[in-house]
């Protein structure tokens, strides 16, 4: 099956100063399917999201989103793009719905479209009723929602998470992992979904395996597998990672 | 889908969607500051401390001759006025690079950063925000200097506004400048100490040049070279009706070259984010 790239990340390359993050870095994000970024902490996970999300300038290699350049067009690229950092990044000090007006505000859309959005945002994942409420009174899986939800508000074809679980109770976890797989399923958005822990992935999804800053396998899991000669996704990452020991960071 | 999926075609933003986020931005940072009562306080007390004791004390001691804009006598706490307002306004720029360095280590500042709307607008967007509530708590301490005794005539509380806006964008664009070079929270005290107090007492804020002059030919040099000097100038004048055109030189000029600088450092392609040490 053919399926037209969402995400296109090409021979991305970065340092910090003397240390390499990330070498020769390529992968591919398909429409309306969910991509599993997996490695271990310190394998350059952070630094590509910085890239994609033109937080650090793309300096060797290229980055598309929807087929706009991140380093030449960034506005149109980022307009399409739906972002969740790791860290929290909620104003505490803002009402639920501030928070979200200010993102929406921050891409244009203002008024009753703004409020409309937020309703609906909230509304779909039955926070509707805290949206007076401080953004710091909400319980960390909730903030992460909101986050998610405040991400989907203009409404982008991409959405990348790096380590949107983490920190999470294992409820919380699986709310916000069925809630994103629901946006792949339904509304046909691209997910790159940045993580370390393997029982977020399923067999059906994509997956690039970073190590190091480079990539040792994509492909979907039974192609991963095969490609590291083992029996299933778990020894697999292992095999692919050196044993499964961090790099330093 | 509804109406607001962006397809291919559509591209850049109109003039309204710009309003919308500058618009956006200015909210959001006078909304941050009326929740933070203690900030609000603190921004007043701090210029009404100076001009109710300080000033009352300094009175008796430190006459004032005629020099422009006044065309007579005026007491200590009339000339110091403008100075304390200018002093506001360094407070509120300094606290509002304060913010941004919160917001960088907090993880807010990427959600402005990654907006789609070019760097450039966005940082002056804080930075409107920034003077947008500067001015907030200088007619807040205009209103009670009034009732001091501290008076301008009526038409300046108007004319002083665009002063207002292009010294609090001075201040605001100096802080912001130097919250790109810094990268912890804790850091940004010791600036504070350097820049905020040395700014304020070698200028012309708490007393007139010519007197500088007469103890210390190089602290007076020191208070010429210093554009928060030409910023009290500016305000003091456009309170009385009239142009200080050096100091608007001046003044303009080292906001432009302030923005630039804080335009170039938070700049991801030329900028000093993108060297340092990121996380995996």
């Amino acid at each position: 099956m053919i399926e037209s790239a969402a995400l296109t990340v090409t021979g991305v390359s970065h340092a910090y100063g003397p240390r390499k993050a990330l070498d020769d870095v390529s992968l591919t994000v398909p429409q309306a399917r969910f991509t599993a970024l997996l490695g271990l902490n310190g394998a350059g996970k952070t630094t590509l999201f910085s890239l994609i999300t033109r937080l650090y300038d793309t300096r060797h290699g290229s980055i598309d989103v929807l087929g706009y350049r991140v380093s030449r067009e960034p506005g149109e690229a980022l307009r399409r793009l739906g972002v969740v950092f790791q860290a929290r990044t909620l104003d505490l000090d803002l009402s639920v719905m501030d928070n979200l007006l200010y993102h929406a505000a921050l891409h244009g859309i203002g008024g009753h479209d703004a409020r409309r959005l937020a309703e609906t945002a909230l509304r779909d994942i039955d926070l509707l009723d805290r949206a007076r409420d401080p953004a710091r009174k909400l319980s960390g899986g909730q903030m992460r929602r909101v986050e998610i939800a405040r991400a989907l508000l203009h409404e982008p074809r991409v959405l990348v998470l790096d380590e949107a679980t983490v920190g999470l109770d294992v409820n919380s976890k699986s709310i916000i992992l069925r809630h994103v797989r629901s946006l792949v399923r339904e509304r046909g958005v691209a997910v790159l979904w940045a993580t370390h822990l393997l029982d977020e992935v399923t067999d059906d999804d994509a997956v690039v395996v970073l190590h190091r800053g480079r990539v040792v396998a994509a492909g979907d899991v039974p192609t991963v597998v095969r490609t590291a000669n083992s029996k299933d996704m778990r020894s697999a990452f292992i095999a692919l990672t050196g044993g499964g020991k961090e790099d330093p960071e | 889908m509804s109406t607001h999926v962006i397809s291919r075609e559509r591209r850049g933003f109109s003039a309204g969607q710009y309003l919308i986020c500058l618009r956006g931005i200015i909210w959001r940072e006078t909304l941050r500051f009326v929740h933070q009562r203690g900030r609000f306080i603190s921004a007043i007390v701090r210029p009404l401390v100076w001009l109710f004791i300080f000033a009352a004390g300094f009175r008796q001691i430190l006459g004032v001759s005629i020099i422009p804009p006044y065309d007579t006598y005026v007491l200590y706490d009339v000339y110091v006025s403008p100075g304390l307002v200018a002093m506001i306004q360094l407070f509120n720029g300094m606290q509002s690079s304060l913010s941004m360095v919160y917001d960088r280590e907090m993880g807010n500042m990427r959600m402005l950063l990654v907006s789609p709307f070019p760097r450039w607008f966005l940082l002056l967007g804080k930075l409107l925000a920034s003077t947008s509530v500067s001015l907030l708590q200088v007619f807040a301490y205009l209103v009670i200097a009034w009732f001091w005794g501290a008076q301008a005539p009526g038409w300046g509380y108007l004319a002083v506004i665009p002063a207002l806006i292009l010294s609090g964008m001075m201040m605001g664009s100096l802080g912001m400048l130097l919250s790109s070079g810094i990268k912890q929270l804790e850091n940004f005290a010791g600036v504070m100490n350097f820049v905020i107090f040395p700014m304020f007492f070698a200028s012309s804020a708490l007393y007139p040049l010519w007197l500088v002059q007469q103890s210390s030919p190089v602290v007076y040099l020191i208070c010429r070279l210093n554009p928060f000097t030409y910023a009290v100038e500016l305000i003091r004048f456009a309170l009385y009706l009239e142009v200080d055109w050096l100091s608007l030189a001046v003044v303009a000029g080292a906001t432009v070259l302030f923005t630039l600088g804080a335009i170039i450092a938070y700049d991801p392609a030329r900028g000093l984010t993108s060297r340092r040490g990121g996380p995996g």
